[in-house]
């Protein structure tokens, strides 16, 4: 499941110092559960993104680690603070091996 | 081959605890998932907040949150799954709250449960029960 996998990110453009911020996450993904069956009765390999961090300037915001209960297109909202003015960066890793990243810039003003 | 009512009723009674047994099963998984995490330390009431729908439409997609303040983890586990896991959240130096919600997917109507690590070493747990309209793990 490397295809049609599109991180989209909600950040403020800018903060004041010491804000706390909401940050909303979602990546389309089917996050196959592994729980399926196909037409002849198979169970469908479970495929999903296991983890998912967010970093601000190498400082950790928060981790998840994901499991196969997590809905297609996983969804996350949560709160940051803002010490300074730098870049978040969101990383999602897949069962396959596919890291997809995603970096938002926030100012100071 | 004649059914006597007696053995109808014997065979329905065998029915009934067969389909009686998987949720024990799930329940017992759970509770191994929440003693891996926990280390087999005693968990306590409150300090974690949990906020889940009464009622599910829709079992693929039901939004959930979570919030401690001070827990350095949290983990949401939904008992009645045929995989108790849902998430782990982690919290790292510059999380604003130690709180976070998602979307997750229920099997059928059944209880979530969160656990939370706070910052001194214990653990607190809140749950809450989710009635499923349609469940949420295929099949």
């Amino acid at each position: 499941m490397a295809s049609g996998v599109k991180p989209r990110v909600k950040v403020p453009r800018t903060a004041a110092v010491g804000d706390v911020i909401t940050i909303k996450t979602l990546i389309s993904h089917k996050m196959e559960s592994g729980q399926r069956k196909d037409k002849e009765g198979n169970i469908i390999p479970q495929s999903i993104i296991n983890t998912f961090s967010c970093d601000f300037n190498g400082q950790n915001i928060m981790s998840v680690d994901l499991s196969g209960a997590v809905s297609t297109n996983p969804y996350f909202q949560f709160e940051a603070t803002v010490p300074e003015a730098g870049d978040f960066t969101f990383t999602w890793n897949d069962d396959d091996g596919s890291v997809y990243t995603e970096t938002k810039s926030v100012k100071i003003g | 081959m004649d059914f006597t009512r007696r053995d109808a009723l014997i065979l329905g009674a065998g029915a009934a605890t067969a389909a009686l047994l998987p949720v024990g099963v799930f329940a017992a998984a759970g509770d191994e998932e929440i003693a891996a995490f926990t280390g087999g330390a005693d968990v306590s009431e409150g300090g974690v907040e949990l906020t889940a729908p009464e009622i599910a439409e829709n079992g693929n997609t039901v939004p959930v949150a979570v919030s401690a303040p001070g827990a350095t983890a949290i983990m949401l586990l939904a008992m009645g799954n045929p995989s108790p896991r849902v998430a782990t959240f982690n919290f790292g130096p510059l999380a604003g709250a130690q709180a976070a919600s998602t979307r997750i997917r229920l099997a059928g109507t059944q209880e979530v449960v969160a656990i939370a690590k706070l910052a001194d070493g214990s653990f607190a747990r809140a749950s809450s029960n989710v009635k499923v309209t349609i469940g949420g793990c295929g099949g």
